[in-house]
């Protein structure tokens, strides 16, 4: 069974379209990254999968049911944290812990304890007197604190420091590994990377990209440099190579992940003295992708 | 699927009495501790049957009925029917208040802030924060009926009958009901909680007008507000419910369709939209200044309109107030003529009183702006670029003394226009002008005392209306109680000379004025030394 099934989905804003026909498929079981540059619409999808916005056209199942209509039959099941935790002043983190706890009908003392520790949050003072990384590991221990079958996080590591980013890598992975599912929107790649099985790129509203990890690596370039004893020529007529910079004898190149064997055979023509090349990363598809917006909306 | 939409009311109501156990607390007490000692001190004031007689005789009066309501059971003025009239509808306005504050805060308020995203994405009903924030409302003015109704006829005073009691705290908690229900409309139209506040208030103010205007003109209007109902219940005299039900009735529809209204809306949309922007900022938004003005243009404008109205509105009653004057005879003995005055004169400086404490609400709004942007750390933006503190805190106070003046001008203009048209014998322009204008030092004691505040102690800045609060009640209370001239002196307000029955005094205009100079310059300096929170 899909946990997340979104079909054609559309929201408008007035005269904003925010989202265009969006189509997601997430897996029981999966860790799915939702990657896309400021405004694409990541924070709307989650919304409407939360049944706090309402669809304007297409549909939206969460756990097969209606992420509208059926949202608090579905809220038993999931867990959230947002982008950007606010919360009530005047009751102490702890007390909000409880709170969201106590609203999900879970109460797991014990893994409450063990999450406050690993995250290094003092339950006692206000929230009001929290800076944005301890109100963002509130969300973090309610959500991991409670059992549910899904975890729709949006951006949640931002303003945890590199120690507790790490933290909270290791609780998705536990969860992974219990058999539960991950909807992770990010903006940190690296964290995409190790984290999730499968990505969905969204542009202005649109799903650009969408498959596994290994898939869009195939879609990303290589770059490669490299220093040859006969001048190299005719780099130019070799389909998938792309930004070729000569400096000296020195050139740097990026290929096509998929056109890699053929360039290389022609490189080899000119007797290669050196090579160099970098790690296919989702970060040249990601920079690719977004170059590519051509300016705001 | 109907039963999910509130799943978990009862556990957020548990959240907002959580929170809020103890500010709602000190509004009942403060409610019924005011309407126990103003009850307590009638019998005092007015103990023979003559003395009620003379008062009832004043109460006759016009532009006692524009800001009390009709009279009733005037000719047997007993306790009882006092407390009626002469208090009922400013602590239903006072219960109105704190129930708009009540439910902003716990709808549009939590919403604004991003706390209601959480609590959605929990297995909590999309109806559950409006529906709990519904029953508090409901329960605290249930309890402002009892304690108050109770309190009441526990004075033992023989007028103040024990069913008239509980109709007399009736009546204050179907006025917060509804105006708590507008409230939660309005949370569901408006994107921000000031919007919200803001439209609440001005409507409880229109509510305020109407009825002003309708119960000394023309019952029907008087009919078409809701404070209008709730003074016809003549309490203590008839004990008339039905206004009582038809108030609770109409708020129980209005809460109906805010709850409607949201179970169909996104979360944190309103149904007002925002219209789309400026793509750059005018030449006059680039200054501390210009952003202070635009963050606050529209609730200044409306501010400059309302007090128009509210000084024409009682600029209105003095064409009556002149022929009921013309016909009293006992009035003339009690008030005898000063020499030279009109007794429509007479009147001027009671009404500009309370005009002016009204007046001071945007200019206190105005400078407390400048705490609200930092408690949303929005004052670092700006000091973090070349702003300096006394710039910024300037511009606010800038417009804050502008706008005194400018609103206080207003309300002149409006209440000499409009008895220009009814008077026969229209006063002078020079004597309402003089009249108003002279409460202006009072208004900059307050703001002096709020930047004070701001410069040294912000999170007590708010207190600065529980001042304001005080001062209305001794010159409003104080006008009909007679209450110690020391109380009164408490207030700049009750050091105001009474222009045209007194004269202009150079030494009290000077003492306030240097006094609100000597506040500001210290609060300016406060400002400059403390830590800005953001
Ligand atoms: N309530 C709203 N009214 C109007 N436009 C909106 C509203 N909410 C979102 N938008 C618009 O919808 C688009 C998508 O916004 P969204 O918050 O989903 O982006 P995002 O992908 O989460 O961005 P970020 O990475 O910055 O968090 C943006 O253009 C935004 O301006
Ligand atoms: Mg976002």
């Amino acid at each position: 069974m899909n946990v997340i099934q979104v079909e054609k989905l559309s929201k408008t804003f007035g005269h904003v379209t925010a989202l265009d026909g969006v189509d997601l498929k997430v897996q029981a079981g999966e860790v799915y990254g939702y990657i896309g540059p400021n405004g694409a619409g990541k924070t709307t999808t989650i919304r409407v999968l939360l049944g706090i916005l309402k669809a304007s056209a297409g549909s939206a199942k969460v756990l097969g049911q209606d992420a509208w209509t059926d949202a608090v039959d579905i809220h038993r099941r999931i867990a959230y944290v947002p982008g950007e935790v606010n919360l009530w002043p005047d009751l102490t983190g702890g007390e909000v812990i409880d709170l969201f706890l106590k609203l999900r009908g879970s109460d797991n003392r014990n893994r409450r304890e063990e999450l406050l520790q690993r995250f290094d949050l003092d339950p006692r003072k206000k929230c009001g007197t929290y800076s944005k990384g301890n109100r963002q590991k509130v969300a973090l221990v309610a959500a991991f604190a409670s059992d549910a079958d899904l975890y729709i996080l949006d951006e949640p590591s931002s303003g945890l420091d590199p120690l507790l980013e790490k933290v909270f890598q290791d609780c998705v992975r536990e969860v992974k590994e219990e058999g539960k599912s991950v909807f992770l929107s990010s903006h940190i790649l690296s964290e995409v990377e190790r984290l999730c099985d499968k990505v969905s790129i969204i542009r202005q509203g649109k799903i650009i990209e969408t498959g596994t990890l290994s898939e869009l690596r195939h879609l990303t370039r290589i770059s490669v440099g490299v220093q040859t004893r006969v001048p190299i020529v005719g780099l130019h007529d070799v389909s998938g190579v792309h930004d070729i910079q000569k400096e000296g004898d020195w050139v740097s190149i990026q290929v096509d992940t998929e056109r890699l064997p053929d360039v290389m055979k022609h490189l080899s023509q000119f007797e290669i003295l050196r090579l160099e090349s970098g790690p296919p990363t989702l970060e040249d598809l990601f920079l690719r992708h977004y170059r590519s917006t051509g300016g705001a909306s | 699927m109907l039963r999910d939409r509130g799943h978990q009311t009862s556990r957020l109501l548990r959240l907002i009495l959580r929170r809020d156990r103890v500010r709602i607390a000190i509004w009942l007490v403060g409610i019924t501790l005011l309407t126990v000692v103003v009850a307590s001190a009638y019998t005092e004031l007015a103990s023979t049957e003559q003395e009620r007689q003379v008062m009832a005789e004043t109460m006759r009066n016009p532009a006692m009925t524009a800001m009390l309501g009709p009279g009733y059971g005037l000719d047997d003025y007993t306790i009882g029917a006092m407390m009626g009239h002469q208090m009922l509808l400013f602590t239903a306005l006072a219960v109105a208040i704190m129930c708009i504050f009540l439910v902003a805060r716990h709808t549009r308020g939590d919403e604004e802030y991003g706390r209601i995203e959480m609590l959605r994405s929990l297995p909590v009903g999309r109806l559950s924060n409006l529906s709990a924030t519904g029953l508090v409302l409901l329960g605290s003015c249930l309890l402002i009926m009892l304690m108050v109704g109770i309190s009441l006829s526990a004075l033992g005073i023989e007028s103040l009958d024990w069913s008239g009691s509980l109709l007399y705290g009736a009546a204050l908690a179907a006025t917060g009901l509804f105006f708590g229900a507008v409230t939660a409309l309005f949370a569901q139209l408006a994107e921000t909680t000031r919007g919200t506040v803001g439209w609440s208030v001005a409507l409880l103010l229109l509510a305020y007008l109407i009825r002003a205007i309708g119960d000394v003109g023309n019952e029907v209007i008087a009919w078409l507000s809701p404070l209008g109902w709730i003074v016809r219940s003549q309490v203590y005299v008839n004990n008339y419910w039905n206004p009582v039900f038809l108030t609770a009735l109409a708020a129980s529809m209005v809460f109906a369709f805010a709850l409607y209204l949201h179970s169909i809306r996104d979360l944190e949309a309103g149904f007002i939209p925002a219209r789309p922007g400026r793509r750059s900022a005018s030449r006059f938004l680039q200054t501390p200044l210009g952003l202070a003005v635009r963050l606050q243009r529209t609730a200044l404008i409306a501010w400059a309109v309302g007090l128009f109205v509210l000084g024409a509105s009682y600029g209105s009653v003095l064409g009556d107030l002149e022929v009921y004057l013309e016909t009293m005879d006992l009035i003339q003995l009690m008030l005898p003529a000063v020499e030279g005055f009109s007794l429509t004169e007479q009147f001027l400086p009671m009404l500009f009183s309370v005009i002016s404490i009204v007046s001071t609400i945007p200019v206190l709004l105005m400078l407390l702006k400048l705490n609200a942007e930092e408690n949303l750390n929005r004052t670092e933006l700006l000091l973090a670029r070349s702003v300096s503190r006394n710039r910024l805190m300037s511009s606010y106070f800038g417009i804050a003394l502008v706008v005194s003046m400018v609103v206080q001008l207003l309300a002149v203009l409006g209440m000499w226009s409009a008895g220009v048209a009814v008077m026969e014998d229209p006063m002078a322009f020079e004597t309402i002008f003089n009249a108003g204008i002279v409460y202006l030092p009072a208004i900059w004691v307050m703001m002096g005392i709020a930047v004070l505040l701001i410069g040294f102690v912000p999170r007590w800045a708010g207190g600065i209306w529980l001042y304001l609060g005080y001062s209305f009640l001794v010159v409003y209370i104080g006008e009909l109680l007679q209450i110690p001239q020391w109380m009164a002196n408490l207030s700049p307000f009750g050091h105001i000379p009474k222009i045209p029955i007194e004269d202009f005094s150079w030494p009290i205009f000077l003492v306030l004025t240097l006094l609100a100079v000597g506040f500001v310059v210290a609060g300016f300096m406060g400002y400059g030394r403390r830590d800005i929170q953001g």
